[in-house]
């Protein structure tokens, strides 16, 4: 029952941040130099053509009136037309998801996949040099800007080994290996920062449950170091590790904007980047409003997983 | 041959030497109990004679177990006999469980190590492990989390972990020390109880010799890494050799406060009425009404100019609810108290801040109450901003004075915090909080911190003060020695409501209420111990 009321509450909180969300988002866009219009007809257009177009696209209405318009919209699935390809924004959208959302889940993997066990092994080895290696690798990964980092990578898989294509991507129907394959770089380089910094968190995070009291109750019950470890050690140190995780999720969004354009992938990062090149305002505002909803969404999930890890969690929220 | 013997034990970190030449047996059965105080390393010998101290520890000597010698065991051999020969109760039943696993998973961790069973082959053994600590599964679910049990509770578990595999020797290391004295006498009678059932040796590490003579045949005193002194625990006390075995047992002796004659005014210094304060609690669905926990239920007493009031309960009765109250820190749910003639909780900010000049706190843990980056100095003077036109000059003399005044030196104030042990940390503290000259001074577990010899040293101290300045002591505490040693009156508090009061040698010596009774009667009592001892040997 109590988990049920710590959901529903947060769900809840969750609803209110995404409205005010929303409620900013279209604020910021307004305020945004630049005429749609204008754009679309070019800086020679007619003044009474402007005007027709801007009474024709609905810019003449109060603001308020615009901001329902295109929630209730959004509500139903309409996120708008989009001013410079004339196509629905929400197909624009769902068509590159299936690029994006695969690229960041892959990162997303990749990174933990490389920091938990990176990070144990760096605790376990406390000031050995399993443990100074990993952490200048990690400083490494930290200090390299992920772009000069794409770059290098594409220069040695895809110009020097020719393993991976060097960028663009043929679509889920030329096959799921040719797809996965022309997302591995990007997500390699996406995930190298997020990957140093996830461990460093695992290891301070374990290196502190190490000294803790019930590591040594364990140790005097028989189990062996690397049992006690694993069993009693790493599950704790998950607690501060989610909080980052949730957190780089938000970074990893900026990352794609980057990324996607150096491998010229046609995912929402690089649509984001057009929208605003080209003033596509209508498909900025939805892009945005759609990545906090992510954001939003995921941090739910960490504090789902919070609860999962920590059972101590759920009475805390109440006291 | 004897279970354990331990041989010319030395042991170092790096050039510091920790122990030198311990001797030590114990016999398959016998209870041996090694007293001393923080820092002689008590509990460093035991973790030596588990085999887990971390590797920069340099041990030489010998340490035999069943004949076996085990500082030239392996690793995998020691973790075979960790848990299932030898096991460990410790100090902190809060920290010692971890917290996101169940306590069933944890108890059934060691069986299923030694035995390799599975989990539901584990089950029924948790269930009769938990029954036999005092935990009946009915009530005490083996799918509980730590966080879900009390102290004394967690303890139980702790020591349903070490009995599980029936240990031919039990080492507890200060297994009651963290609880209250009430919970303290059933888990030392529960440990009794079960070393016997177990016929598991028992080695007791403790710093209290009114707790180690009621349940061992033997003792060593440790000090400063060496046993100074061992004997039958009888005959160590009819004839106490070493001086600082002497020491030891005149620090836990308490002296009781010759009592001053104040008698109930009109004008106390501080009267609290009809106080209550109340917590919400969590729902236990989302239509379900709110529930409110009375910490403070309907208290009133008072306090006079000058007098020391004890306010004893064991943890969760309210005490610090009720301190932080006093101190204005938490607002009442309904009540008031009255400082100095005036309703704390009407004053203006400005007003109250002129009143907290005359009420200062001393908390439990020296360690933790100062800022280790700010001189002694700075952190002493800190009270000072509540005093008004106050040069510069006046402060270093006010700081100089305050420190002479708890038997430090003037030169102390460009000392840092860690230059000082944790005794001297608490005169620093106390300077810190006669500073202003108050006329009141919450002291919310000021020695239970500190060794029992240095203990003796800071409770004088405050006897002092309050003679030389005039001032009045709100003394909190569980410890009832303690309390008698510095008090005039008492008040007992028990479940949010002050259930006996009156002065404090006539409530010691002629209990009213049954809680009070519970409570005297669960302080462990040297003397009556030793009588008991004499009776059992005619």
């Amino acid at each position: 029952m109590i988990t049920f009321i710590f959901f529903l509450r947060r769900i809840a909180f969750s609803s209110v941040t995404l409205f005010v969300a929303s409620i900013v988002i279209f604020a910021i866009i307004q305020i945004l130099p630049g005429d749609p219009a204008q754009l679309i007809l070019g800086m020679n257009a007619q003044a009474d053509t402007l005007a027709a177009l801007r009474e024709q696209m609905g810019l003449n209405a109060p603001f308020y009136s615009r901001y329902f318009e295109w929630v209730l919209g959004i509500m139903v699935g309409d996120f708008g037309t989009s001013y410079t390809y004339s196509v629905p924004v929400s197909e624009l959208i769902l068509e590159r998801l299936w690029i994006s959302l695969p690229l960041a889940v892959m990162a997303l993997s990749l990174s933990t996949l490389i920091a938990i066990p990176a990070g144990v092994i760096a605790a376990s080895r406390h000031n050995k040099w399993p443990d100074v290696s990993i952490m200048g690798f990690t400083q490494l990964g930290i200090a390299i800007p992920n772009f000069w980092f794409a770059m290098l990578l594409v220069l040695v898989f895809a110009i020097k080994l020719q393993w991976m294509p060097a960028g663009g991507f043929a679509g889920w129907d030329a096959g799921i290996g040719a797809g996965i394959l022309s997302l591995t770089l990007p997500a390699i380089a996406l995930a190298l920062p997020q990957a140093s910094i996830l461990a460093r968190i695992m290891r301070s995070a374990l290196l502190d449950v190490l000294a803790e009291d019930y590591m040594r109750t364990a140790r005097a019950k028989g189990l062996t170091e690397r049992m006690t470890l694993w069993r009693h050690g790493v599950r704790n140190a998950f607690i501060p590790v989610l909080t980052i995780l949730g957190l780089q999720f938000s970074f990893l969004i900026a990352g794609t904007i980057i990324i996607e354009n150096i491998f010229y992938l046609p995912g929402l990062g690089r649509l984001i980047f057009q929208a605003i090149a080209q003033r596509d305002l209508i498909v900025l505002q939805g892009l945005v409003l759609l990545l906090v909803a992510a954001v939003i969404f995921i941090n739910l999930l960490v504090d789902a997983a919070y609860a999962m890890v920590d059972p101590r969690i759920k009475r805390a929220y109440h006291e | 041959m004897s279970l354990l013997e331990i041989k010319n034990l030395c042991l170092s970190f790096g050039d510091i030497e920790i122990l030198r030449d311990i001797d030590l047996t114990i016999e398959a059965g016998e209870a041996v109990g090694l007293v001393g105080e923080s820092g002689s390393g008590k509990s460093i010998t035991s973790l030596a004679a588990m085999r887990l101290l971390p590797p920069s520890a340099k041990l030489t000597g010998e340490i035999l177990f069943d004949g076996r010698d085990l500082l030239a065991l392996g690793e995998n051999d020691m973790c075979r006999l960790r848990g299932r020969d030898m096991a460990m109760i410790f100090q902190e039943p809060m920290t010692a469980l971890n917290p996101v696993k169940s306590i069933g998973d944890q108890i059934a961790e060691g069986l299923r190590f030694h035995l390799g069973i599975s989990r539901r082959a584990a089950e029924d053994k948790v269930l009769r492990l938990l029954d036999e600590v005092g935990l009946p599964p009915a009530r005490f679910s083996p799918h509980r989390y730590p966080h879900e049990l009390s102290g004394g509770q967690r303890q139980r578990v702790v020591i349903a972990i070490a009995i599980a595999m029936n240990p031919k020797l039990l080492i507890a290391d200060e297994p009651t020390t963290a609880l209250d004295v009430t919970t303290q006498a059933v888990i030392l009678d529960l440990l009794r109880e079960l070393a016997a059932e177990h016929d598991s040796a028992l080695l007791l590490i403790t710093h209290d010799l009114a707790v180690v003579a009621q349940m061992v045949d033997r003792i060593a005193v440790m000090k400063d890494g060496e046993i100074v002194e061992r004997g039958k625990t009888l005959e160590f006390f009819r004839d106490m050799q070493h001086p600082y075995s002497k020491k030891l047992l005149a620090a836990s002796k308490v002296k009781p406060k010759t009592v001053s004659e104040i008698k109930p005014s009109d004008k106390p210094l501080m009267a609290v009425k009809d106080l209550t304060r109340q917590y919400r609690l969590p729902r236990q669905n989302l239509f379900a009404p709110s529930r409110y926990l009375k910490a403070v239920n309907d208290v009133s007493f008072q306090i006079e100019a000058g007098e020391s009031v004890g306010l004893v309960g064991e943890s969760g009765c309210g005490k610090s609810t009720l301190a932080r109250t006093l101190l204005a820190l938490n607002k009442p749910t309904t009540g008031k108290i009255e400082f100095l003639g005036d309703d704390l909780f009407r004053l203006s900010r400005h007003a109250l801040l002129e009143k907290r000049r005359n009420m200062q706190v001393v908390f439990q843990d020296p360690y933790g109450s100062f800022n280790p980056r700010h001189k002694v100095g700075r952190l002493v003077a800190e009270p000072l901003q509540l005093v008004k036109n106050i040069s510069k000059l006046g402060r270093n003399e006010r700081v100089a004075e305050a420190l002479m005044h708890v038997g430090l030196k003037a030169e102390d104030a460009d000392k840092y915090p860690h230059e000082f042990s944790g005794g001297q940390r608490q005169r620093i503290a106390i300077a810190r909080a006669i500073i202003t000259r108050p006329k009141l001074i919450v002291a919310d577990e000021p020695v239970s911190a500190l060794d029992v010899s240095i203990r003796e040293q800071v409770l004088d101290l405050l006897n002092e003060l309050s003679v030389e300045q005039g001032l009045a002591y709100l003394f909190i505490s569980h410890d009832l020695h303690v309390v008698r040693a510095v008090t005039d009156r008492v008040l007992v508090m028990y479940q949010g409501q002050i259930v006996e009061h009156g002065a404090t040698a006539s409530v010691f010596d002629d209990p009213q209420h049954e809680y009070t009774k519970k409570l005297l009667a669960a302080t462990p009592d040297l003397q009556a111990t030793l009588q008991r001892l004499e009776k059992e040997r005619v």
